[in-house]
């Protein structure tokens, strides 16, 4: 059965390649995107397969919960509102992959299972909170311009060396919660600090990188529960989204590093 | 070893990642956002082993959280992106 789930994982990765393939092309896309959801979906049911499994109430309910939400919101939003609505989805993902890094906790974990806990829980923490500052300054419910404030670099500077520390001592003593209390909230900190001192017009760019950072987070997640798919499918989100994201600075006339830090400074000088 | 092991699968898939993106046109790039992020939701089969465990513990309650909002990711996802796709369809012919 294991061998099974196995090559359903592959068949599904290949689904994926090849759905993202033709999702770059006008005449194919639209059939691209169906190969991409078939792919999720062969995904799924062979994870539900998954002998480990002994119980399917929770899974039930939650994938009816999420179905019912996904499908009215993806209905309901208007056509000039995605952008925000696929921020907002985006950052539901990257929550779920912090879940899924601190579930992964109770197994008891190798020092390497520390490491990629940490980091889905920090990738995902900040994309779940960048995303949704991003959502709000597009659909304007928070103010869409640049928030900067005197000492910002230096804010941003201690939470980086503060997740960095907290990170560090998580890895030495797994069993202090303290540590990790404090990796999910500075995490979640950092998120709404690396996107509000970016501006309305660079918003396109921005969630194309928190869509990358996603499927980083996804594939520590996979790291961290010991799964190929989400390794496989993570990895090629993130690096299909870094570069996307390049693309689209190129287009823009802005240079990656300038979106990238604009909370450290080097912004500043474009946001006018 | 299995860390090697999936470190090698990482390399691989992202330099795949970078071969597939390339040259795509602009009037593209938002859709394709929004199918890598439908992708991205892909945690959700990690999720779903962690929410059947049986075991009314915190993991069990964590990956229960985990596949709502991973399902949210891909269903949501997927059917934005089929949307803004007709859009581009009627648009062109």
């Amino acid at each position: 059965m294991d061998n099974l789930i196995q090559f359903a994982y592959v068949v599904s990765a290949a689904l994926f390649i090849l759905g993202l393939k033709k999702l770059g092309s006008p005449a194919t896309a639209r059939r691209g995107n169906m190969i991409s959801a078939i792919g999720m979906l062969v995904a799924v049911v062979a994870a539900l397969l998954d002998q480990g499994i002994v119980e399917y109430q929770w899974i039930v309910a939650g994938i009816l919960v999420g179905g019912a939400v996904g499908v009215a919101a993806a209905r309901l939003v208007k056509m000039t509102s995605m952008p925000e609505m696929v921020a907002l989805f985006n950052g539901f993902g990257g929550m779920a992959s912090l879940l899924v890094g601190w579930a992964a906790l109770s197994g008891g974990a190798s020092t390497f299972t520390l490491v990629t806990i940490v980091l889905s829980i920090l990738i995902g923490g900040m994309t779940f909170t960048g995303s949704l500052i991003a959502y709000g300054k597009l659909s304007e419910t928070i103010g869409s311009g640049a928030v900067l404030f005197p000492g910002q670099q230096v804010v941003n500077s201690l939470i980086v060396a503060g997740i960095v520390g907290s990170a560090v001592m998580f890895c030495i003593e797994p069993s202090n919660h303290l540590w990790l209390y404090i990796v999910v909230a500075l995490s979640l900190w950092f998120g709404i600090m690396a996107v509000i001192p970016i501006g309305g017009a660079d918003m396109p760019v921005v969630i194309s990188l928190l869509n990358s950072y996603s499927g980083l987070a996804a594939c520590a997640a996979g790291f961290a529960v010991n799964n190929n798919i989400l390794i496989v499918a993570g990895s090629l989100v993130g690096a299909s989204g870094i570069i996307l994201t390049q693309i689209m600075c190129k287009a823009m006339n802005r240079s990656l590093s300038n979106v990238l830090f604009s909370g450290f400074g080097s912004g500043k000088v474009e946001t006018a | 070893m299995i860390a090697a092991f999936l470190t090698f699968i990482l390399m691989l898939s992202i330099f795949l990642g970078f071969e597939l993106i390339n040259k795509v046109p602009a009037t593209l790039h938002t859709p394709l956002m929004s199918g890598a992020n439908a992708i991205s939701g892909i945690t959700l089969v990690g999720a779903v082993s962690l929410a059947g465990t049986g075991q009314q513990d915190l993991a069990n309650w964590l990956g229960a959280g985990a596949v709502a909002l991973a399902t949210i990711n891909v269903v949501g996802g997927y059917l934005v992106t089929d949307r803004m796709l007709a859009m581009f369809k009627k648009k062109g012919s």
